[in-house]
């Protein structure tokens, strides 16, 4: 773990730091991809000491913030089943759905347990014969292949009472549908890191070709994003726009073999909805026919949601990176941390609470109504 | 308010843009130690209590009785599980309490002591908390004077939940409490921060991270008299418990109306602290202490105050991580390692580990 002072040393960032501004001369807009990126980012101040050409966007690669509304209100009914323990990452506990969250069923006396790891929730099922246990599994290509490797141990070990409510998303079709979208803005990606260690970077040289622009793959350590933003704004500057490894500590091109190998045993691609932005076409993983029998909405065959979205937040536009946070007329009024209105307030990697966190100080006049 | 106490609430003349109206049941949130507990306390308990001393919301009431000083706390203890490495529910249930008297200044003297217990708990458990418990007093020089014992049926309670109260008597020409932090006055704080959350955390999820994390829960009453002998006008203490560091400086800035500022490199994080949170997705600022304190001096004093807090036993890592300003009024900013700012807020509820 002692990459983590490494790579936040702030002379070798200051060193980066007069590196970008050298080599900038014409504002570029940069999209970090992830949810993960766009914490650092704010939690380091980086933003802040950037040259002022180079624009952030903050993109769509929070998993709290772009699973669909939909989904949310499944989990919240299947969660209120009196048979069911259902077994979720923390940070999706307060998700708004339609009118309530995880919190508030769990309140209101449903059996709603924190889990680290997919093979907890996995246990509870093999300690609860009795009980159905549904693992909420959402996320990038990072969180897929340890809940495919779960389903794959649920079938092998014949745990019956085990299911998966899946929502799983891929980064690639979301850069291609941002880059297909009229107003997009975005010159230069910083691709995850993380993602590329699972998938690696092979589906990204069509894209930077397809659309003319910079893919840097990008680690999360501030050293890492300033590494990330350095390379894209060189090829900017050139006019270039390839596909480059700023991690090769975590990535390799193949990515992880194991990995993929298990990812396309369990799963298959197919259309998702991303909240706030809309169906992308093949963006999606669902549970292969082999393992359908896993599959929660199938098991619990939930019916007649009608989900409904707070009309004035804005997070669709925040998430393709169209407006800023404080851009939306909710944001740090109706729309909090405390009562969030759309899911980028809710996670800590997501646009919105990352600004209101971090950001008040340069707002204050947001300030003023949002202190309890 | 008095009057008021059996009227249902009026939502309408509630403060808080976005109040308790959004839940219309307890969450877990609601016993995190962030804005939502302050909120309950503030807008449920305070109005029907009605009461003026209630209203100074610190960690312990300070009281005039028969001319004596006299400062009251109590707390309840509902960890799970009861013993994890470096102590147990009995130590947490006496050095909580010792604590939230000490951080008023006050010398701890009695406690009284509740104990919910589940049908079916092994009396044997029962005992090894007892002499815990009877062992933390004596560290800390106080007695248990008064007690009780209920029992719930099986299912409604988690083996063992304690509450204890205590006293104390605050000696003349103390003055400790929130409102007192000043711009100019320097934050110590008396070491490495987050430990015992990591400690029950690991024990709590079946986490492992290498090496066992012990809990540093102590009484930080002999601390505080030593601090004390060297500078009797402290501004301000505070034991950060729930919640962490980050929320006991929101609560200090938000009660004195100043601005904290704080050098992120300088907060004493032990590198096993930091690891867990990176696992996990926390920030070390919010994970529970408790057995540290934070202390608010002015500038002339703090180098005395430092050197006395280090000489002590439990105080040997203490250091100097931040000031008091006149900006950003109850607002706390922490200077980020690569010269950049954040603003380190209150807390919602707990925190929750981040999805990756």
């Amino acid at each position: 773990m002692k990459y983590l002072d490494e790579f936040s040393d702030p002379v070798l960032a200051k060193r980066l730091f007069d590196d970008i501004r050298a080599v900038t001369t014409r504002p570029w807009s940069l999209m970090e991809v992830c949810g993960g990126q766009t914490h650092s980012i704010i939690r380091h101040g980086i933003d802040q000491l950037l040259p002022e050409e180079i624009q952030l966007i903050h993109g769509p690669g929070c998993p709290v913030c772009v699973t669909p509304l939909e989904i949310i209100d499944k989990a919240l009914e299947i969660a209120s089943r009196p048979d069911v323990i259902f077994c979720s990452f923390g940070d999706m506990l307060r998700v708004p759905g339609s009118g309530r969250d995880l919190f508030k069923v769990k309140s209101e006396g449903a059996d709603v347990r924190v889990v680290y790891s997919p093979l907890d929730a996995l246990k509870v099922a093999q300690e609860n014969p009795d009980r159905q246990v549904v693992f909420f599994g959402i996320g990038f290509e990072t969180t897929a292949p340890p809940n495919a490797m779960t389903v794959y141990q649920a079938k092998k070990l014949g745990i019956p009472n085990f299911s998966l409510l899946v929502s799983h998303v891929r980064v690639p079709p979301a850069i291609d549908a941002i880059m297909n979208s009229p107003d997009c803005r975005v010159q230069a990606f910083l691709a995850a890191g993380h993602v590329c260690t699972v998938m690696g970077t092979s589906e990204y040289p069509g894209l930077a070709e397809r659309h003319r622009v910079p893919i840097i793959v990008t680690g999360f350590e501030p050293l890492d994003i300033l590494e990330g933003i350095r390379r894209a704004v060189i090829q900017l500057e050139a006019g270039q726009h390839t596909v480059e490894n700023a991690y090769p500590r975590a990535v390799q091109p193949e990515g992880s073999p194991a990995a993929r190998a298990m990812l396309s045993d369990v799963f298959e691609v197919t259309d998702r909805a991303w909240r706030g932005i809309g169906t992308i076409p093949l963006s999606g993983w669902r549970l292969s026919p082999k393992y359908r029998e896993f599959d929660a909405e199938h098991r619990f065959s939930v019916t007649g949601i009608e989900t409904e979205e707070s009309t004035v937040c804005r997070s669709g536009e925040v998430l393709q990176g169209l407006i800023k946070p404080h851009e939306c007329a909710a944001f740090g009024k109706e729309c909090t941390p405390r009562n969030p209105l759309g899911a980028t307030m809710v996670s800590s990697e997501g646009a919105c609470a990352a600004y209101y966190l971090y950001r008040r100080l340069e707002t204050p006049d947001k300030e003023a109504s949002s202190v309890g | 308010m008095a009057d008021s106490a059996y009227a249902p609430v009026d939502f309408s003349s509630w403060t808080c843009p976005a109040p308790l109206r959004d839940h219309d049941r307890v969450v877990m949130g609601h016993g995190g130690g962030g804005t939502l507990s302050a909120e309950l306390v503030e807008h449920l308990f305070a109005p029907a209590f009605g009461s003026d001393v209630l209203a100074e919301l610190g960690d312990s009431a300070r009281l005039l009785m028969g001319g004596a000083r006299l400062a009251f706390s109590t707390d309840s203890f509902v960890v799970r599980p009861l013993f994890f490495p470096g102590g147990s529910i009995g130590d947490l249930a006496v050095n909580g309490t010792v604590n939230d008297l000490a951080m008023a200044g006050a010398v701890p003297a009695y406690l009284s002591c509740g104990f919910i217990l589940e049908e079916g708990v092994e009396l044997s458990v029962v005992g090894r908390v007892a002499e815990a418990m009877g062992e933390a007093a004596r560290t800390a020089g106080v007695v248990v004077a008064t007690g009780d014992t209920k029992v719930v049926d099986a299912g409604h309670g988690d083996g063992v939940f304690i509450n204890t109260a205590g006293i104390g008597l605050i000696p003349d020409g103390v003055d400790i409490r929130p409102q007192r932090a000043a711009p100019g006055d320097v934050v110590l704080v008396s070491g490495p921060i987050g430990v015992h959350g990591v400690a029950i955390m690991s024990v709590r999820e079946g986490l492992e991270f290498g090496v066992e994390v012990q809990s540093d829960t102590a009484s930080l009453a002999s601390l505080v008299a030593d601090m004390l002998a060297v500078c009797p006008d402290l501004h301000v203490l505070r034991d950060p418990t729930r919640g962490g560091l980050a929320t006991s400086l929101n609560e200090i800035a938000a009660a004195a109306r100043v601005g904290i500022t704080l050098n992120e490199r300088s907060l004493p994080v032990p590198e096993t602290v930091a690891n867990a949170c990176a696992f996990l997705g926390l920030d070390p600022l919010y994970v529970a202490n408790e057995g540290k304190l934070v202390a608010f001096v002015a500038a002339e004093h703090a180098d005395a105050v430092l050197e006395a807090m280090r000489a002590h036993p439990l105080g040997k890592e203490s250091v100097a991580i931040g000031t008091c300003v006149p900006d950003h009024p109850g607002m706390v900013v922490a200077a980020t390692g690569l010269g950049g700012t954040r603003v380190v807020d209150m807390p919602l509820g707990e925190q929750l580990p981040r999805i990756c």
